[in-house]
């Protein structure tokens, strides 16, 4: 078993707490993992990205190959198409449709999520408005993790239990915003999953 | 002991700690900073009084390390592979006082410069020095080579430079720890004149070092991280150095390489374990992190063998990161890659975060600079750095550490006018003073902004060795007290900052602008953590 995920999003928005929970619940399932993470100049504001492996063996090289992840899950819509020369011919595109708007020739955004509808395997999800409607808005992350986890090889209470375990200093409250934005998320991508 | 997830810094500096490491010094550069950082807030360290405050650059750091190897103790320091350009002095010449207590300098170099002005390989500086290297090839033995380096530092006496890359550095993976060794008594040297580099002894302790050379050959040639893998087809050989070896292997995953395969990760090069490659395989694929540096000794001058591959005769790129895709194709193996990017999809730069201080002064300074035309403003190496990119398009020139002073006054030598300088408060201490000295000597015309965030800020908020004391500092040096001006960075003060600058930009001689406002970041990190305090 192997899974390869590439994490996009643009700095600051949280996509390093998503690989954090999922590489905790991996670890105590004593699965073997990568995970190569941008630090530095990128951070400020500029595009990054994080390729996050899981296998039950070895694994060698801490970059995905290009043509073999098999996810590219994306807290921001532009970033999500970015990588797309990594992703696999079977693989899967999890995305929040919510602009991040910090330049000042993005592209429109009915151009935009035209190219994501041409997508033939995606969840495309508005992360943004069920975290908000959630009660946290800055929980959107864990919306697109909820989306994601059909597509992890990883079951979903023990996602669950690492999501209490990261949160749990910050809470009852915040685990149980983020657990319900966790379950907003996954319900979302069971549903809209076949199309 | 369950393994710890750590990124390949913290699996070094936890390395560092449980081989006894008495003091970390550093100066924050990426992709070396979370080393000292992950010391700084270790409990484990704090308990055993480990050394960690940052230096002023990474030659104060350098030579404070083998000030504590001097004393008997173990010492680790850390940098960024430009970092050790500057320290380039005592790490030459720790080579030949050699250490006492365990010296390991750990150098990251930035292949692909994702946050560098360039890509040097710091092997070609172990080699220089005559100093042995470890480059481990995951994160794994980043700690199980830090640990042992301290114990080869000792048995030879001998610095060791322990190389890793960004992506090495930065990626994180489950390593297992060793027992936690107790640190060194305090011991001087038993030869007084061991750390005392006269001509006379220099020459006594240079010929030690190369006698040293056979014996490292021999450990390289036994060492666990160098390893001989056999293969059926002979047809090829690879060697594979450091993080290279991953992405060769990764293009074997479920079956064995066909090919022999020398991994390499201590030097002094194991020739023995290269000739038997060389001598049993009909070509030989060198893939290496950074510059051919094993390739080019591999080929020679005049490549008489022409079977060499790799960096050199294009079967790899000359540059950059090495990565799976760019090994397969090497291998001739089938590449695989995904759907192209669209082409709607567009670059987002790095940027000043909103409400930042440098956006401020840079709007202030270009309004009185649009008078004077382009390519009067020297810049230097931090976050300002992107006053380079539109909108602010401010700078013209980043080349390393402390230049914007120094450039700016050999413009002003040349006849260039007006020349301005701008550095931050902590590349400023990091090696701006001596600069601003030559500019002040000279009474040269320049006018230099240091912009006083309070913080380092790029590599993510460490203290800056000028807080509170940079009037002071240029005072002291010699700016005379009407030309230091403090100026306020926001814009309900740009009108009256702009007649301050104007002024100062006019005056025939060293004038010092300092806009002084905390940096955003490590001012929203404050607040936070005054909030979950209260």
């Amino acid at each position: 078993m192997k899974i390869d995920i590439i994490l996009a999003g643009v700095g600051g928005q949280g996509i390093l707490s998503i690989a954090s929970i999922v590489g905790h619940a991996a670890v105590k399932k004593g699965l073997y993992m990568k995970q190569a993470e941008v630090h530095g100049m990128s951070q400020r504001g500029g595009d990054v990205q994080s390729h996050f492996r899981l296998a039950d063996r070895e694994i060698y090289s801490d970059l995905i190959p290009k043509g073999q992840a098999d996810l590219i899950i994306s807290v921001e819509p532009m970033e999500a198409l970015r990588y797309l020369p990594w992703l696999s011919k079977e693989g899967w595109l999890i995305t929040n449709s919510k602009p991040f708007v910090n330049i000042s020739n993005y592209p429109e955004e009915a151009v935009l999520m035209a190219e994501l509808d041409k997508q033939p395997r995606k969840v495309v999800i508005d992360a943004d408005r069920i975290a908000k409607e959630a009660g946290s808005s800055r929980s959107a992350n864990m919306v697109i993790l909820g989306a994601a986890s059909p597509f992890i090889q990883i079951e979903f209470e023990a996602i669950e239990n690492a999501v209490q375990e990261i949160f749990g200093k910050k809470g009852e409250e915040m685990v149980s915003i983020n657990l319900q934005c966790l379950h907003a998320g996954r319900d979302f991508a069971e549903q809209h999953k076949d199309n | 002991m369950s393994k710890l997830l750590l990124l390949g810094d913290e699996a070094i500096a936890q390395a560092a700690l449980d081989a006894g490491l008495s003091g970390v010094y550093a100066y924050p550069g990426t992709p070396s900073t979370e080393i000292t950082e992950y010391i700084q807030h270790s409990k484990q360290a704090v308990e055993d009084h480990v050394h960690s405050e940052w230096a002023g650059n990474e030659k104060t750091a350098m030579e404070s390390a083998i000030g504590m190897s001097y004393a008997g103790k173990r010492a680790l320091v850390c940098m960024k592979h430009v970092g050790l350009n500057v320290a380039a002095d005592p790490f030459m010449n720790s080579a030949i006082t050699g250490a006492n207590g365990g010296l390991v300098v750990l150098v990251a170099d930035d292949p692909s410069m994702h946050s560098s002005q360039d890509e040097q390989d710091s092997r070609y500086y172990a080699k220089f020095a005559l100093l042995p290297t470890f480059e481990p090839a995951n994160q794994q033995e980043a700690y199980d080579m830090t640990y042992e380096a301290f114990d080869f530092s000792e048995k030879y006496h001998i610095p060791v430079l322990l190389r890793v890359t960004t992506r090495l550095a930065h990626s994180r993976a489950g390593v297992a720890r060793k027992a936690v060794r107790a640190q060194n008594p305090l011991k001087i040297e038993n030869n007084p004149k061991q750390f005392i580099l006269l001509p006379a002894n220099a020459r006594i302790f240079y010929r030690e070092l190369l006698d040293k050379q056979e014996p490292m050959e021999k450990e390289a040639e036994k060492s666990r991280f160098n390893r001989y893998f056999q293969g059926k087809d002979k047809s090829l050989g690879i060697i594979a150095s450091g993080i290279a070896y991953n992405y060769v292997m990764e293009n074997f995953i479920g079956s064995e390489s066909p090919y022999p395969v020398l991994k390499i990760s201590q030097y002094p090069l194991p020739v023995r374990m290269i000739a038997k490659l060389v001598d049993e395989c009909e070509a030989v694929l060198v893939a290496e992190e950074g510059y051919p540096i094993i390739e080019e000794q591999l080929r020679g001058l005049l490549n008489r063998t022409g079977n060499t591959k790799g960096r050199l005769d294009g079967t790899l790129p000359r540059d950059g990161e090495l990565n799976p895709n760019l090994l397969a194709k090497a291998l001739g193996l089938p590449d695989t890659v995904g759907a192209p990017v669209p082409e709607l999809v567009t670059p987002r730069p790095p940027a000043l975060c909103q409400g930042c201080p440098h956006i401020d002064t840079y709007v202030a300074l270009n309004e009185v600079m649009t008078q004077y035309g382009p390519g009067k403003v020297f810049s230097d190496i931090g976050c300002y750095t992107l006053g380079a990119l539109p909108p602010y398009s401010a700078i013209y020139s980043t080349v390393d550490m402390g230049a914007s002073i120094t450039m700016a006054k050999g413009a002003a030598d040349a006849g260039l006018s007006p020349c301005v300088a701008v550095i931050g408060d902590s590349t400023f201490t990091h090696s701006g003073m001596t600069s601003l000295l030559d500019a002040i000597y000279e009474n040269t015309p320049v006018t230099v902004f240091i912009l006083d965030n309070s913080t380092t800020g790029m590599t993510g908020g460490q203290d800056s060795h000028a807080f509170g004391r940079l009037g002071a500092i240029c005072k002291g040096l010699g700016v005379e007290e009407e030309h230091i001006r403090v100026i306020n960075p926001l814009r309900q003060h740009h009108v009256e900052n702009v007649k301050i600058i104007q002024k100062e930009i006019e005056y025939q001689g060293v004038s010092v602008i300092i806009p002084t406002r905390e940096c955003i970041q490590t001012l929203r990190k404050r607040v936070k953590a005054k909030k979950n305090n209260d």
